[in-house]
């Protein structure tokens, strides 16, 4: 944890340019018509900027398996909650 | 060094107090789940509709509200660094800096909102509305807490209740913080720039 005074939060700088970075890039892809790929590139991006907030910021990096269970678990329950009502409500 | 730590539960109830955090954030992620659920369906069922109404939003303003709330992330992860190197003045000014960005994003909010009522978009107008102010209306909710659970710290800080050998309650606050940019992440492209 004290190793390097600067180097934590040098880490935390370049996750902050990254996101930066990405949120310049959905916007700008925003603009080109890709039809249903639009909302699939735009989650990606956004996946990715979740992705960087919970590993470096949240500090899931550097956390035990329980942790990391605590944390996916709930992303599951929410991806079969949107995956079944989406099946039931679009193949009725 | 092990006085504070005796006194708030040590190194176990940092732990503890982490996986506390954790299963709050996993009913976060099901109440907001909720409302992304019923976003996929009906944006499934009505993709013209969304289209055609997520241009009327301001997404000029919903870049400047992502922008500033990233950067709020960056405060608040500077004053968990700063706590853990016992700098209690700096993770005050960094947790005042977040407070401050907190209250940018709903002054914005607050804008787009009127700007939206003016031009006839309501609540009730239709289902695109309907989720947008349930969606950006639950978010706000939560940033105003956030703002609340943060100046708890900067005042307990203040009190010099906070060291380095005691940092729960700052890191605590902060993943909740880092919760709510999180849900704006997904938020911003869902409603701003795809519809």
């Amino acid at each position: 944890m004290r190793t390097g005074d600067t180097g934590a939060r040098r880490r935390y700088i370049g996750v902050y340019a990254a996101l930066l970075a990405l949120t310049v890039v959905t916007v700008l892809v925003s603009y080109v018509n890709l039809g249903i790929m639009n909302a699939v590139v735009a989650l990606l991006i956004a996946s990715v900027k979740a992705s960087l907030v919970a590993l470096f910021f949240m500090h899931l990096k550097g956390e035990s398996r329980l942790v990391w269970g605590f944390a996916l678990v709930p992303i599951l329950f929410l991806v079969l909650i949107i995956l079944g009502t989406l099946s039931d409500t679009l193949l009725r | 060094m092990s006085a504070p730590h005796a006194a708030h539960g040590g190194p176990a109830g940092f732990e503890t107090a982490k996986l506390g955090v954790w299963t709050f954030l996993a009913t976060e992620v099901l109440l907001f789940g909720a409302l992304f659920t019923a976003y996929a369906v009906y944006r499934a069922e009505y993709p013209a509709l969304f289209h055609a109404e997520h241009l009327k939003l301001d997404r000029i303003l919903g870049l400047a509200n992502t922008i500033v709330l990233i950067t709020s992330s960056l405060t608040v992860v500077l004053g968990v660094d700063a706590i853990r190197k016992g700098k209690v003045r700096l993770l005050r000014g960094c947790y005042g800096a977040t407070i401050l960005l907190g209250a940018v994003f709903l002054c914005v909010k607050y804008v787009e909102w009127t700007a939206e009522f003016r031009h006839g978009a309501y609540p009730g107008t239709n289902i695109f509305f309907s989720l947008y102010f349930a969606l950006t209306g639950l978010h706000g909710i939560h940033v105003l807490l956030g703002m609340g659970v943060l100046a708890y710290v900067v005042v307990l800080a203040g009190r010099g209740r906070l060291s380095e050998s005691y940092t729960t309650p700052a890191e605590m606050s902060g993943l909740y913080w880092h919760f709510v940019d999180l849900v704006w992440i997904y938020l911003f492209p869902l409603l701003y720039l795809i519809g």
